[in-house]
């Protein structure tokens, strides 16, 4: 995990930011890739998909955090889990009750929330060593993150892959959708394709701050 | 689901449905450890048993859980299965093979949370299937996991060799190439339900 020193931080703006940009568990760090792929096929998908985790984020990683000096080192992984799961099967029977369409849209994937490594890598590197307030506002952090990824799919996709947007119809009638966008092939695709476009900025900036330093020294 | 055939679950598991390009579980080990085909090929064969133990588990659990009406529980001790099994495939592997136990690394504890595995433990309830076609679901899993991982390392073995532009070297180009596989696979489609 990003070098996060082992002693407690002090809140700021930048432990909230941090999960958002810079670390950002999907873009940047590449977790939790199995739900971003599968049920951004959909912006509401997405959208539901993203607060489920928050929520499952946010409250282990505060319960973990309060309780971080009572589990053994030795078994704490199977701790996190435990809580862990408790928490997605609070979603799960949550989600049920509220929308039965949305329970049958998002399948398996919510009880999937569990295997999100995402949760797991928050509570190890994150919550097990913070206090209370800073762990809370960081797993909001990276919870606005993972859901911001989760969107900046789900909206490609459904604008692409049907031409419409939370369904409404955003694109010319003789718009024709494609297909494949909304088919698995299509959530690699839409995926790649945001990687390539934050690897591309960040290589232009990292020449930019080259010449800057370059410059002076050139001739 | 009674009337499906093995043969049918078999296939539908490891080609159709193909649990990693199609239903988009385990994508971490799968674009983790498919660098080497060698490496692939044993992480495939190391999840593949502890897809068969989990499942066997799995089918356990439901019986237990609905004699006691404790369904409630079935996410807690499934994933609590999956734990124990992955510790007992882990001490298995440093103790007959730490060279394969240190080229795994960190992807070999990470099979807990490998999301095919509880994927697998979940679908199997949700189409009700009976202890053989358990198994069987399983071992067809485990196969199509180990063939999308094989497919994709022996892709990222010839690109080491390919003149792409360094800005999309890395996590970009393995999805890219993951998307085109999972279209190819989309082929399949017809043949399944």
């Amino acid at each position: 995990m990003a070098g996060l020193p082992n002693q407690t931080e002090k809140l700021s703006l930048d432990t909230f930011l941090r999960g958002l940009w810079e670390e950002n568990p999907v873009f940047v760090m590449l977790l939790g890739m199995c739900p971003v792929l599968a049920v951004t096929n959909s912006t509401m998908n997405a959208i539901a998909m993203g607060l489920a985790t928050t929520f499952v984020l946010v409250a282990s990683s505060v319960l973990i955090s309060l309780i971080r000096n009572l589990i053994p080192k030795q078994v704490r992984i199977a701790s996190y889990i435990v809580i862990i799961a408790t928490f997605v099967t609070v979603v799960d029977y949550a989600i049920q009750a509220i929308s039965l369409d949305l329970y049958n849209a998002l399948g398996a994937f919510i009880q999937l929330i569990v295997a999100n490594c995402v949760i797991l890598g928050r509570a190890e590197a994150y919550a097990s060593k913070q206090r209370l307030h800073t762990t809370l506002v960081n797993s909001l952090g990276m919870g606005a993150g993972f859901t911001l990824a989760l969107l900046s799919l789900g909206t490609v996709r459904e604008v692409l892959g049907n031409g419409t947007l939370l369904g409404y119809a955003v694109m010319p009638a003789d718009f024709q959708p494609w297909v494949v966008m909304i088919l698995p092939p299509g959530g690699f695709f839409v995926l790649g394709a945001w990687l390539l476009l934050f690897a591309w900025l960040k290589q232009r900036r990292d020449q930019r701050l080259l010449q800057q330093e370059g410059a002076p020294h050139a001739g | 689901m009674q009337g499906e055939s093995l043969g049918f679950i078999f296939l539908n598991a490891a080609v159709v449905n193909n649990f990693v390009l199609a239903l988009f579980l385990g994508i971490c080990p799968f674009l983790g450890v498919s660098s080497k085909k060698e490496t692939a090929w044993n992480m495939g064969l190391a999840t593949l048993f502890v897809m068969l133990v989990s499942s066997m588990s799995a089918y356990a659990i439901n019986w237990v859980l609905g004699e006691l009406d404790l369904m409630f529980l079935r996410l807690i001790c499934y994933i609590a299965v999956i734990a124990s099994a992955v510790q007992l495939v882990e001490m298995f592997i440093k103790k007959f093979s730490p060279s394969l136990f240190r080229s795994l690394g960190i992807f070999l504890p990470l099979i807990t949370t490998n999301c095919a595995i509880l994927g697998l433990a979940l679908f199997q309830t949700a189409k009700e299937y009976d202890f053989v076609q358990s198994v069987v679901y399983a071992l067809g899993a485990g196969a199509g996991f180990t063939l999308a991982l094989m497919l994709m390392a022996g892709l990222r073995e010839k690109l080491e060799l390919a003149d792409v532009p360094a800005v999309s070297q890395g996590a970009a180009m393995s999805l890219m190439l993951a998307g085109l596989l999972s279209l190819a696979f989309m082929g399949f489609a017809g043949l399944g339900a």
